[in-house]
């Protein structure tokens, strides 16, 4: 039998394209989550990074003209290329996507002006933007500042900016005493009323009167000082020039932050760029989800994540317990397998209408008439909840645990096992004992997938519970602290609300990618804890083999 | 067939097993054994494999329950007690009839949590207690020198022969009466198997102790009786001394000069 010889010196080893074809496979792969994870963060970055704001001078009678006037000014995002028909042919034009901002004024805070029609740019020194709390940004120039106290300050007073700033510190102490008075003094007044008039027979009672009219008195000395407050934040205003001529008084209750970016230094944009990634974190929302930060969604997400995988890990480790080692094996463990396996694979979307019939309808309205029959018809648990959209997901999930929990229970040794019954010990301490913490990596394996499914998915959660702008988080300190019938929000809806329903998209778009960078953020977070304690474990055991 | 043995040790009895056959399924692996296992002496079950030696050491503590379609037939007495009935605990034979396997099998544990073992399951959580029987338990291992300073380090980390030692150490704290040695030094290298044989002949003092090897040497060595099995029978059963110098059976002169297996 003759067989092909390898040539001596073909330097080449035998199967190399195999080789060639499986690291191309690697190598595409790879390229598709560096270039994706580059995408999102380098856009989701750059919009907190401060952006020069350009005075443009127009032609005259150019179509880019702003209120009549030729001057216009504001921030380039983006350019494009635009189709224009000619008498003959098409035509190229080049625009540039300029954020005006002062949508108060103007009516829209982006506009598209044609870079053609531009005959002198430039970058003025002394060009600020006022972030404020309606409306968007303010992009001009200041003229001067009117002190709650009445001082007044020119803008090219040295003083200028450190009066502003101490200005704006003392209404951010106004705001948030605002938010403490509203919010949660207030807040509280209003969930004793609640709980009270839910009582008919306390509320008959002289007790019941009493302490009503107790609580209205303290709800009227809140509701005064929550004016005097906003009177405050009235108080004093910011006077700036539009590039378009007009000149507008801010009232400084209305300014959350501001900054010259044309004369920012590098530390000083690092500064405003870790600013803004803080507060993007950290705050609330503002302006239909366009503005502000994303803290309710960023805090949404995890606790349902986290209600999740308490939920997901019992059932899913007992299930993969029961079929790998109490289960007679045959067809009938076979099936039920298959059936786990094709679960994970049944659309997300059927799973949130299970949601909505099984422990919306019928779960919570069953709780609702057992235990909250004083507030129906307003129902507690029979609505959309947190609680809801955890269970919704734990069940789509399970099949992942349960898969992995088997596969994990498999792969310890039946020596192990062996030597643990060897010693009189009963299946269930050899399992409890030996086989499950064995197995534990393995298991936490199963977990880290689910948790990265679960935090993913939006489409069943928009059945069971999401909400574009939640009133209040689902654990805060009003008694029971973790409230599981409340609606939240969370990053992926976040993001479908942003790209989808956003009344201004231009406004939107630079918050979608923030967003997408801050879950997947998440997802890595959750997932790289659930990975230490998988090491921990596994190093406790200092095995590999798992 | 009934085996053609040397008439069992008119000692003290602990195994006395009479008739039993085994079955995997339809296939019968064990041909009507009869044999008498001495007290505090070490036995010695030789044979090529697949002959049945393994399957019957493991009838004594009924590990063979975890196999399914496996069946024992005959009558098996553990100091008079039938242990082939559905009626006996096994959970407590267990207790009386440790086991050493072929592939040490130290539980993902501490050191100190694997000697234990047995005793946790049992209940046993007196500190005092546990920490005497660690010890107790580790020097007659021959391992206590050894690790006397990492008890709480996971036993995993250990060398086959510690590891094989520390799982004799598992199987006497809970002090059995027998202890089943499956090929306990066949994944071990010289030195190591020298110590564990070392070990055999200072438990047996204490200890019943029944041992499958293959190597004849070392059941020479360490044991007082040895039984030649073949093709699930018994062939011989006597004194190792005679079994290896003058023995009854064509079949066990052949095996043991090494003519076959």
């Amino acid at each position: 039998m003759n067989l092909p010889h390898h040539k001596f010196g073909d330097t080449r080893p035998a199967g190399e394209t195999g080789v060639w074809l499986t690291s191309m496979g690697l190598a595409i792969g790879l390229f598709m989550v560096l270039a994706l994870l580059a995408l999102i963060v380098a856009n989701g970055l750059s919009v907190f990074w401060p952006k020069p704001v350009l005075e443009l001078h127009l032609k005259p009678g150019s179509a880019s003209v702003l209120r009549d006037q030729t001057v216009i000014g504001g921030i380039v995002t983006r350019t494009r290329d635009r189709m224009v028909p000619l008498a003959e042919g098409k035509a190229v034009e080049r625009e540039w996507h300029l954020q005006v901002g002062n949508k108060d004024v103007y009516g829209q805070g982006f506009r598209y002006v044609a870079i053609n029609d531009a005959l002198k740019t430039e970058y003025p020194a002394d060009a600020m933007v006022v972030e404020r709390m309606e409306y968007g940004h303010a992009v001009g120039r200041p003229l001067s500042l009117a002190l709650p106290d009445g001082r007044t300050v020119a803008a090219g007073d040295a003083g200028f900016s450190p009066a502003l700033h101490d200005a704006l510190r003392g209404v951010r102490a106004l705001r948030g005493e605002l938010r403490q008075v509203e919010k949660k003094a207030i807040g509280r007044i209003n969930h004793a009323m609640t709980q009270l008039r839910l009582n008919p027979d306390k509320l008959a009672s002289p007790d019941g009167r009493a302490e009503q009219a107790e609580l209205q008195k303290r709800y009227d000395v809140l509701a005064a000082d929550a004016l005097r407050i906003r009177g405050e934040l009235e108080k004093g205003s910011l006077s700036i020039a539009l590039f378009t001529g007009e000149q507008r008084a801010i009232p400084l209750g209305q300014i959350v932050h501001f900054h010259f970016p044309n004369r920012m230094t590098t530390p000083e944009k690092v500064g405003f760029f870790l600013h803004g990634l803080k507060g993007f974190v950290a705050d609330d929302p503002r302006e239909a989800n366009t503005e502000g930060g994303i803290f309710p969604a960023i805090f949404g997400t995890f606790v349902m994540t986290l209600l999740m995988s308490i939920a997901v890990m019992p059932f899913g480790i007992l299930a993969a317990i029961y079929l790998r080692e109490y289960a007679k094996q045959g067809w009938f463990t076979r099936s039920v397998r298959i059936s786990v396996n094709n679960l994970a694979g049944v659309p997300s979307i059927v799973f949130g209408v299970f949601g909505l019939g099984f422990f919306v309808y019928f779960t919570g309205g069953t709780i609702d008439q057992l235990f909250f029959s004083k507030s129906l018809p307003t129902p507690t648990f029979g609505t959309g909840g947190i609680i809801w959209a955890a269970l919704t997901l734990a069940l789509m999930t399970v099949p992942v645990v349960i898969v992995s929990t088997e596969e994990a229970l498999a792969a310890v040794p039946r020596g192990t096992r062996e030597g643990s019954l060897a010693l009189g010990a009963s299946k269930w301490q050899t399992i409890y004992r030996v086989v499950l913490p064995a197995a534990a990596p393995g298991i936490m394996t199963g977990l880290v997938l689910a948790m990265a499914r679960g935090a993913g998915e939006v489409a069943p959660l928009m059945l069971v519970g999401v909400v574009k702008l939640a009133p209040s988080l689902p654990i805060d300190d009003l008694f029971p602290f973790i409230h599981l019938d409340r609606k939240f929000m969370h990053l992926g809806f976040h993001i479908y609300d942003l790209g989808f329903q956003s009344p201004d998209s231009d406004a939107a778009r630079p918050m979608v990618f923030a967003t997408t960078l801050f879950l997947i953020a998440l997802v890595v977070l959750l997932n790289l804890g659930a990975i230490v304690i998988r090491e921990r474990l596994r190093r406790k055991y200092a095995t590999g083999a798992f | 067939m009934t085996s053609t043995l040397e008439a069992p040790p008119a000692e003290d009895i602990v195994i006395d097993v009479r008739d039993i056959s085994f079955f995997y399924g339809a296939n019968k692996a064990l041909h009507h054994l009869h044999m008498r296992i001495p007290r505090r002496q070490c036995t010695a079950f030789i044979g090529p494999s697949g002959c049945g030696k393994s399957t019957f050491l493991r009838c004594i503590n009924r590990m063979n329950d975890l196999i399914d379609g496996a069946r024992m037939e005959g009558s098996l007495l553990l100091d008079g007690m039938e242990l082939n009935s559905p009626h006996v605990d096994v959970i407590a034979l267990r207790r009386r009839v440790g086991m050493v396997f072929q592939k040490s099998n130290p539980f993902p544990k501490s050191i100190y949590e694997n000697v234990i073992y047995g005793l946790r399951i049992a209940g046993v959580n007196n500190r005092s207690v546990l920490d005497e029987t660690v010890e107790r338990c580790l020097r007659k291992a021959a391992l206590w020198e050894e690790v006397k300073d990492r008890l709480h380090s996971s036993a995993l980390q250990l060398s086959g022969g510690q590891m094989q030692r520390l799982c004799i150490a598992r199987s006497i704290a809970v002090n059995p009466e027998v202890i089943l040695m499956d090929e306990p030094c066949s994944a071990l290298d010289p030195r190591a198997t020298s110590r564990v044989e070392d070990l055999i002949a200072e438990l047996r003092q204490e200890f019943t102790i029944v041992i499958v090897t293959h190597n004849m040497q070392q059941a020479a060595r360490v044991s007082d009786w040895t039984a030649f099995f073949y093709e699930g029978k018994l062939i011989e059963f006597g004194a190792t001394q005679q079994l290896f110098t003058k023995p009854a059976s064509q079949q066990t002169q052949d095996y043991i000069t090494g003519r076959f297996g």
